[in-house]
């Protein structure tokens, strides 16, 4: 038996430590190629025709001039798919082109190849289609009385009905469209193989998922649609369902020639989904210490015209409906409708989001009918070691060093009790009109400006929950190079931007001892990693190269790397969760929860209505610090989103017409709209998780919305309901002079 | 028409048959230059900046068929290396999307402004969008660049 070898210790970039990101260098060398770079030999650009009206029928659709100009390659229709006419990621409902119907504004209703864009585009110009337009259904509160919804999740704890409260509070709450609004258009090419297959480079979340898809609508075995991740340009949920794939797939295959589609700005807002709209009402009930007593919801969630991933959203919505607190008497219905308004589905957050700003300004209204602290009223209710979610799912979160154990470490009492120690900033004496809402529009010089603090707490599930087998894979070979060891790291997990990547990189260090570590091209040669979403990648990504490298280690202990190279694969999965009950709600249905605090201060121009966030501050959980500089860059983009929601996001349909499909309408927040940020990050550690760690990446989205608009609500005195706040909500009851 | 333009440092010949071709196209789809984004195309996003004559425009606004003999630097070569190597290091990348446009806006005002403070680092840098960051990252590393670069 050869000698063990001896495990050398990494020299840097372990674990825990701020690794510097692979991908940064191309990025800022612009020689990064992202999915809208790439172009092969005499390839052809596909462009997409879509339907002008949210519901229509398509009586007929003339094709012949389109065909007939110059350059142009190929027009196809529904009648052209070779395969199944639809997919989508739960339900299978999704038309790759419209058939008879189209059901939303910007559904594809016919795709076109030619020798350039504009042709391309001048072919969509000349397709007449003849419409029959008829009546949208676009009030989500007429398709539930209608029984248009893809789900409906009523939850049932306790029962509201016999409970007996001090104090009570209801209210209506509207969260508006968000768009993920990525910076990178969808965009991809498609290669014709000379098997008959197709070879295909996307920016997508999810490879394997893509290709379960995709092949079937081509009449294609798996085998023979492979797919290899381009350069990703941001994706926040919006690259989770299929947008060019079986378009390019269908033209490359039609014209035996490369095909490359990318969406411009106008058709990215029309070509992806988007964040559910919400219409929530409420009701909390608390006793005289601001005990809840009780909480009603209703919760109706937009879908728009297809599935997408809607079933997973109202279970989101559903479970987390109340966040992080204890409840003993809830009733909760939540519906996710089915309308001719555009498809929505993920978005960072995920259900979570729209629900928080509810529960959480449903929190600071009893606060003020107590006169209670808000953040004293979370404090007397927040859940800890033991409690019970309102799914019936029992808290694990022992604590590290819990100094009393008759009282039971609470997370939550945790993180806010940090805040006594950042205290919110002053205002600066002789403020230059630059740090005023209004800024260089040199609408104030301080008259009308009011001040005003609040908090935000977030509660998010990490991971796929509600029974489903999420898993990852990740195969690593470990082989001598001039004499060094090397680690090639293969999974199939999407970089978004997040910095996943590096953490597989540090992980295999950590575990392997060794410095040099490459990342092998992310395609479907190796099994699925699942999705970039759900705060999951480095939980189970994480996991299995962390699996997959303990394997490895514990060969090599026995195994010269002189004889040759070793390999392990790994696939990797969380504890098995439960569906939610049909009728109860309850289920053990969530892997892993993660709380995020917020706490915004802002400067409010009471008499226009303009807002300045002046400063965020983030206490967020995290479990264990897997690279500082990457999360904070996380918690920082995550919070800038939710700031979005909060005064400027927001996508305007009107009769299912998108109205602001534009940079120049929907508008996302500038540097200037940024306040500096302070983040306190907490490491209480999940001993199932890889490292202890908790998924990072959304919870901040949710807590920081609701924490400025207390904050915006401190300042003037008003309800404010609906987000994102506009400046009419802030000056519509001011009586103008005459 | 053929056009030439000094891009990057090269004497660059460019034939366009559109007449409202756009400088971003003639760089990303003519040229393969593809250094520059392509966010918008509607002069919101900044992903596209690049120095005209020394002057940041955003490409995608700019008929390419005006530029007969001028003078264009993109990322690869308006950006000291101070200003990239500071992006790298302070996690002021993630998407990288934005990054190019951000980086030839940075060299722009580090050009006239050696120690810039953090709202004229918001001023010069409003017309850059970037969706990832939240932005904290990349003030500190125009910070950082400035340091290096004195
Ligand atoms: S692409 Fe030019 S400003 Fe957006
Ligand atoms: S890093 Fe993604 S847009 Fe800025």
């Amino acid at each position: 038996m050869p000698e063990p070898t001896p495990l050398p210790t990494p020299t840097s970039n372990a674990v825990g430590q701020s690794a510097i990101r692979a991908d940064a260098l191309p990025k800022v060398n612009g020689d990064f190629d992202y999915a809208s770079d790439l172009a092969a030999e005499g390839m052809l650009w596909g462009h997409t025709l879509r339907s002008p009206h949210p519901k229509a029928r398509i009586r007929s659709i003339d094709t012949a001039a389109a065909e007939a100009m110059a350059g142009v390659a190929a027009v196809l229709t529904a009648a052209d798919v070779p395969g199944k006419r639809t997919y989508g990621l739960i339900e299978d409902d999704q038309p790759v082109l419209a058939d008879t119907m189209a059901n939303y504004q910007g559904e594809p209703v016919a795709i076109i190849a030619a020798t350039d864009l504009d042709t391309a585009r001048r072919a969509a110009d000349a397709i007449t289609v003849d419409y029959e337009v008829l009546e949208p259904l676009c009030d989500p509160a007429e398709a539930v009385r209608r029984g248009e919804y893809f789900r409906h999740q009523p939850l049932q704890v306790g029962d509201p009905d016999t409970a007996t409260a001090a104090v009570v509070v209801a209210r209506e709450y509207v969260v508006g469209m968000q768009d993920q609004a990525p910076l990178g258009p969808e965009s991809g090419l498609a290669l014709p193989r000379p098997d008959g297959g197709v070879d295909l480079r996307v920016a997508t979340q999810w490879l394997h998922s893509d290709q379960e898809q995709i092949a079937p609508c081509l009449g294609l075995k798996e085998s023979q649609v492979h797919l290899e991740m381009a350069g990703i340009g941001g994706a926040f949920g919006a690259r989770e369902d299929l947008s060019v794939q079986v378009h390019m797939a269908m033209l490359a295959l039609a014209t035996d020639k490369p095909v490359k589609m990318m969406y411009d700005r106008a058709e990215s807002f029309l070509g992806h989904v988007h964040r559910h709209p919400a219409r929530m009402r409420y009701e909390h009930g608390a006793d005289a210490e601001g005990r809840l007593v009780y909480v009603r919801a209703q919760i109706v969630l937009d879908g728009g015209a297809y599935a997408s991933t809607t079933d997973a959203v109202v279970g989101n919505a559903a479970s987390l409906a109340v966040g992080p607190y204890e409840v003993e008497h809830v009733a909760v219905e939540a519906w996710g409708t089915r309308t001719n308004n555009p498809p929505c589905g993920a978005m960072r957050g995920f259900g979570g989001v729209q629900t928080c700003f509810a529960y959480e300004s449903q929190m600071d209204a009893l606060a003020e009918e107590l006169g209670l602290d808000p953040l004293e009223i979370r404090r007397r209710n927040a859940m800890h070691q033991g409690s019970k979610l309102i799914t019936g799912q029992v808290v694990q979160e022992p604590g590290i060093d819990v100094p009393n154990e008759n009282a039971p470490f609470s997370p939550l009492v945790d993180l806010l009790d940090r805040f006594a120690a950042i205290p919110a900033p002053a205002i600066p004496a002789g403020r230059d009109i630059i740090e005023l809402p209004g800024g260089t529009g040199n609408t104030t010089h301080g008259e009308g400006v009011v001040r005003g603090v609040g908090y935000g707490v977030g509660l998010k599930n990490v991971c796929y929950s509600e029974g489903f087998d999420d898993f990852s894979t990740a195969r690593i070979r470990l082989e001598l190079v001039d004499g060094e060891p090397v680690a090639y790291v293969h999974t199939a997990a999407a970089e978004v931007g997040q910095g996943h990547q590096t953490i597989q990189a540090q992980i295999v260090r950590t575990e392997l001892g060794i410095d040099r570590v490459e990342l092998l091209p992310v395609d479907t040669k190796v099994g699925s990693a699942g999705s970039s979403s759900a705060s999951r990648q480095s939980y189970m990504t994480g996991g299995a190269v962390k699996a997959a490298s303990e394997a490895v280690r514990e060969l090599w202990a026995t195994h010269d790397l002189a004889d040759g190279p070793i390999e392990a694969t790994r696939e990797f999965r969380h504890r098995p969760t439960k569906p939610m009950d049909p009728v109860t709600g309850q289920g053990d249905s969530h892997v892993q929860l993660a709380l995020c605090v917020h706490r915004a201060t802002v400067d409010v121009d009471i008499e226009l209505g303009l807002v300045k966030v002046v400063d965020l501050t983030c206490v967020q959980d995290v479990g264990k610090i897997l690279n500082p500089i990457a999360l904070e860059g996380q918690i920082h983009g995550a919070s800038a989103q939710g700031l979005g929601l909060a005064v400027m996001e927001e996508m305007i349909v009107d009769a299912g017409v998108v109205k602001n499909a534009s940079f120049t309408d929907y508008l996302i927040p500038t540097i200037l709209d940024m306040p500096p940020m302070r983040l306190e990050i907490v490491e209480n550690a999940d001993p199932a998780a890889p490292y202890g760690l908790r998924g990072a990446g959304e919870p901040p989205t949710l807590s920081s919305t609701p924490a400025i608009v207390a904050a915006i609500r401190d300042a003037t005195g008003l309800a404010l309901t609906h987000v994102p706040v506009r400046p009419e909500h802030l000056t519509r009851h001011l009586v103008r002079q005459p | 028409m053929e056009l030439k333009l000094h891009i990057d440092g090269e004497n660059v010949t460019a034939q366009i048959d559109r007449p409202g071709e756009s400088l971003l196209q003639t760089l990303r789809d003519r040229l393969g230059r593809t250094g520059s984004k392509n966010a918008c195309e509607q002069g919101e996003c900044g992903s596209c900046t690049v120095l005209l004559d020394g002057d940041p425009v955003c490409a995608c606004l700019v008929p390419t068929a005006g530029c007969e003999g001028r003078d264009v630097k993109t990322v690869v070569g308006a950006v000291p290396k101070p200003v990239r190597d500071a992006f790298v290091a302070c996690g002021a990348v993630q998407c990288g999307f934005c990054t190019p446009g951000l980086l030839v806006s940075v060299a722009d005002l580090l050009a006239r402004e050696d120690d810039p403070s953090d709202p004229q680092i918001r001023e010069a840098l409003a017309g850059n969008l970037c969706r990832c960051t939240g932005y904290e990252k990349i003030i500190d590393a125009v910070h950082h660049a400035a340091e290096a670069s004195r």
